[in-house]
């Protein structure tokens, strides 16, 4: 089995595959992970990983700027339904729009839009810590107890259309979507592999997900 | 809630950590990837690299004790010291630095703050600053690790870097920097109460109540210790536990 995680420059990227990588030596059945961002190595994927860091529009242009990345990814999520991973931006991308800097198209993959983060003048913004998240029951969030602490840096969300796709939220004091689900597709707004040992656990909930 | 953030700062020279915990088990106590184990797994939120490398040649063994932390730590890292150009940031940030702290360049040229946040994200990209007090509720900022006085202001400059991108502020005293006195509040909640971003509170911590006063008097959103955990005096535990008990949400 391949395990992918897209290579388009994320600054995230090193840090992304060597927490997945420290969480796959321990399966008893490990993936073979690459990283890559050619559309022969995606389209080979049994699972993919999209990191991403830094503005919106950032992020998605340098996907764009790949021939055939964004295409092949497409083949795979929405037409073959392998099961998807999408950290931080890259779980935002998944929206239909952002406005950060201005509107901007997202994949379209989940209904709903990226905004700025509303919070009373005495929270700072960006979010950035560990804060607290609850969640509706999921097999992706086995082993994680309610209320666990992840490890957050953002300064939008998701504000997802339907309720049914936001399976997580922490507080900043008003909710915010920690991670959404549809089907096959997964994201989370914080940084699994920079939470320790519950960012871990995600990890290899992930790996250990077969999306019916 | 969002919990306040404790940060042990390691200073790195040569690929060695200069001034060092005692760690009793610790095979090898100068190297940094060790020490920075062990504070990941005493339930640090956050480490710091500060590298003091005179020379620019041996900078690569930075680059090596980075790659080896990442590899072993999966909470954020911070590293500063000596960052003086975008391909500075962009070669840590592909070791596995999460952050990447500027100071006298961002002085020198304070275009790169702009630069450096839109290339890699504000989250990335901490702007340290050294001040001192000048007056009455008045600081100025210093460069070249303290060494050099400038006729900045430091809210005034913290105003500015927060304006053109940065994602944090890590705040020094210079007065307060190693006398275990305390950090200095004013200073941390003049700027605090000026900017939208994070402040991470750093130099003259000597107790537990001093991060207390960090928090309540300082405002701060994180707060930065070297000597006070390298000499065993209190561990990230400790602190913790106390924050906890004058109800200050913190990660247990």
């Amino acid at each position: 089995m391949k395990l992918v995680i897209i290579n388009y420059g994320s600054g995230n990227l090193h840090s992304v595959h060597k927490a997945f990588e420290a969480v796959n030596n321990n399966l008893e059945n490990p993936y073979e992970i690459i990283v890559t961002n050619t559309p022969s190595g995606i389209l080979n994927a049994d699972k993919l990983v999209l990191p991403g860091v830094g503005a919106f529009q950032d992020c998605k242009n340098a996907i764009h700027k790949i021939d055939g990345l964004f295409e092949s990814l497409e083949q795979m999520v929405i037409g073959e339904k392998k099961a998807f991973m999408g950290i931080c931006v890259g779980m935002q991308l998944l929206a239909e729009k952002s406005l950060e800097f201005g509107e901007c198209e997202g994949f379209g993959w989940i209904p709903g839009e990226v905004i700025k983060i509303e919070a009373p003048a005495e929270y700072k913004i960006p979010h950035m810590g560990w804060n607290e998240v609850t969640f509706h029951n999921h097999e992706l969030l086995n082993n994680i107890s309610q209320n666990t602490d992840f490890y957050f840096v953002h300064s939008y969300y998701f504000r997802t259309q339907k309720n049914e796709n936001c399976i997580a939220t922490t507080k900043y004091p008003n909710p915010i979507t920690a991670a959404v689900l549809k089907e096959n597709i997964f994201g989370t707004q914080f940084h699994p592999e920079k939470s320790h040992n519950n960012g871990k656990q995600i990890i290899t909930n992930f790996l250990e997900w077969e999306p019916s | 809630m969002l919990k306040k953030r404790i940060i042990p700062c390691l200073d790195v020279d040569r690929g060695r950590v200069v001034k060092g915990v005692n760690f009793v088990d610790l095979i090898d106590a100068g190297d940094p990837v060790e020490q920075a184990k062990i504070y990941n797994s005493e339930g640090a939120d956050e480490l710091c690299f500060l590298d003091i490398t005179a020379s620019s040649d041996d900078r690569e063994t930075l680059f090596e004790v980075v790659k080896k932390t990442a590899e072993n730590c999966f909470i954020p890292l911070t590293v500063g010291g000596g960052v003086r150009t975008i391909d500075d940031i962009s070669r840590l940030l592909h070791h596995g630095a999460d952050k990447v702290s500027i100071n006298t360049a961002a002085v020198e040229n304070i275009d790169l703050v702009a630069k450096a946040a839109k290339k890699y994200g504000s989250s990335t990209i901490v702007i340290a600053v050294d001040a001192k007090k000048n007056g009455d509720k008045s600081w100025n900022i210093f460069t070249h690790g303290g060494r050099k006085p400038t006729d900045i202001d430091a809210l005034e400059y913290c105003i500015e870097v927060a304006n053109l991108g940065a994602g944090e502020i890590l705040l020094t005293s210079m007065d307060r920097d190693g006398t275990k006195i305390g950090f200095d509040n004013e200073l941390l909640s003049t700027v605090s109460s000026s900017i939208d971003i994070p402040v991470i509170a750093s130099g003259g911590v000597g107790n537990l109540e001093h991060f207390v006063e960090g928090v309540l008097k300082g405002g701060a959103s994180a707060l930065l210790a070297a000597s006070i955990f390298h000499f065993g005096e209190y561990s990230i535990k400790d602190v913790k536990t106390y924050l906890a008990e004058q109800n200050i949400a913190v990660r247990i």
